[in-house]
């Protein structure tokens, strides 16, 4: 069994050492680039993001990162959103009362939370299904989230896909928002695991080894 | 899904080393550390015992050194893996830029948004409002000081009157696209008599970003009452640093206090 070699997608949005070094931890090989070819065909891809999402979906097309997520997809190889890295996986976000398309991977919109307090920033609990893979063994752990906005409804009809359905976790700050997505090939998490302590270690764990 | 708290996240406790020219300074009093100065160590050292989050706070006066803070903060950010807020003379976007590339998460400004209250749209339209944390160094107004609310926003630690409104400040750096407040109390700051509420209370109830309370930590007492008045994090230093508790110890009052905490399950 090689080491399985992880490439983080560089298209210009901040801190990626950490999520760089947290997946080094936990056993992987991690190259951090925008080279086209090797984001394609890298073993998996993380796609991470802070900020704005317009201002993310901007950075993603300048390095063609949506066709490298269609096509790492449509072949079946793994790919990590994080924060609005899973965002933009999304049809649609709504910042300040204007819409900007994104990637499309699920039908849906991101939109600013409604809460007394935001951003939501802190440790928070979430709610996952059994059948979850990235949080077996973590249910009742917490995961560290910085957001203002979030995806509130799952719209995928799940009766008309040909594949299994996606497993969705929740978390609540105000209103329900989805906090993890489990979909095949495409994992991706509303938190920070990179920035979640032991717990967050040992979900990226779980991804890692479930790349083998 | 199943029915949750109305609030479930959890309160955040927060320790805060100063670092000067790269070491930790104010008296470090661990056992079982091999170097009390080592703001790696240290933080390796709150990360083990639960800190939520940690602040580096860079008292160097000289801009020489800002490598110096960078390689400190590159070093924590390879072996921590919680979140790291770093403030102390930031006066520009690329001074901001430098340290989130350092490995920061967040960067706290506190003189050079005051002199020039356009540094926080800027640094917010450009990183995210996440990572702007306006810190806020406030006194109750002395004698031939008055404001409207009655406290002062100081400079110098504290030294120097700005006769600035805390509060409005507050309003105004979170309407300029500052995500949290860190709101230090320059009165409760070194008594170890606990936080300064009222001045909580006056920030909690005109912002609605996240605000972390500093200042007066002196016993596992003095923490519930701060989030009572609606402090979203603690934050202490000296308190950590002489090893007068743990964070651990903190979180369990607070639990035990009814407020939610992340508990360490290993």
């Amino acid at each position: 069994m090689s080491i399985r070699e992880i490439v983080i997608l560089d298209y210009g949005s901040g801190n990626l050492r950490s999520a760089q070094r947290a997946l080094e931890r936990v056993g992987a090989t991690v190259t951090v680039t925008s080279d086209f070819d090797t984001a394609v065909n890298a073993d998996a891809l993380v796609v991470p993001g802070v900020g704005a999402f317009a201002a993310c979906m901007r950075g993603i097309l300048e390095v063609q990162g949506d066709q490298i997520i269609d096509r790492r997809i449509s072949g079946g190889r793994p790919v990590l959103g994080i924060c609005v890295g899973m965002q933009v996986l999304f049809a649609r976000g709504d910042e300040h009362g204007t819409e900007v398309a994104g990637l499309g991977q699920w039908p849906g919109m991101v939109e600013q939370l409604e809460a007394p307090i935001l951003p939501h920033m802190g440790w928070d609990t979430v709610r996952a299904p059994a059948s979850s893979k990235i949080f077996d063994g973590l249910a009742d752990e917490r995961f560290y989230f910085v957001h203002s906005f979030g995806v509130t409804k799952w719209q995928l009809n799940e009766n008309t896909l040909d594949r299994q359905p996606p497993v969705v976790t929740w978390c609540t700050h105000g209103t329900d928002f989805v906090a993890a997505v489990e979909d095949g090939p495409l994992v991706a998490t509303q938190f920070h695991p990179e920035k979640s302590g032991d717990a967050g270690l040992a979900l990226l764990q779980s991804w890692v080894r479930s790349l083998y | 899904m199943g029915t949750t708290a109305a609030v479930s996240l959890a309160i955040r406790v927060i320790p805060c080393l100063d670092v000067d020219d790269g070491r930790v300074v104010k008296g470090i009093n661990f056992t079982g550390l091999r170097d009390a100065g080592d703001p790696v160590e240290l933080a390796a050292r709150y990360d083990a015992e639960g800190a939520d989050e940690l602040v580096f706070l860079d008292i160097t006066a000289s801009s020489g050194d800002r490598k110096t803070m960078l390689d400190v903060v590159r070093r924590t950010a390879d072996c921590i893996f919680i979140p790291l807020t770093v403030g102390g003379g930031v006066r520009s976007p690329d001074d901001f830029n430098q340290l989130l590339r350092a490995g920061a998460d967040k960067v706290s400004l506190n003189t050079a948004a005051i002199a020039d209250p356009n540094l926080l749209s800027q640094a917010a339209e450009r990183f995210g409002a996440q990572c702007v944390v306006l810190s806020i160094d406030a006194r109750r107004c002395p004698p031939g000081v008055s404001t409207e609310s009655g406290f002062e926003v100081t400079t110098h630690g504290g030294r120097r009157s700005t006769g600035i409104d805390a509060i409005s400040w507050a309003i105004e750096g979170t309407k300029r696209g500052a995500g949290e407040i860190l709101l230090n109390s320059m009165d409760a700051d070194g008594t170890k008599t606990g936080f300064d509420l009222q001045l909580i209370e006056g920030v909690r109830s005109v912002v609605q970003v996240p605000v972390i309370a500093s200042g007066g930590a002196g016993a596992l007492t003095d923490f519930a009452p701060a989030v009572n008045a609606g402090a979203d994090a603690v934050l202490a230093a000296s308190v950590f640093h002489f090893g007068e508790f743990t964070v651990a110890q903190v979180k369990q009052t607070l639990n035990e206090a009814g407020i939610p905490v992340r508990l360490m399950t290993h």
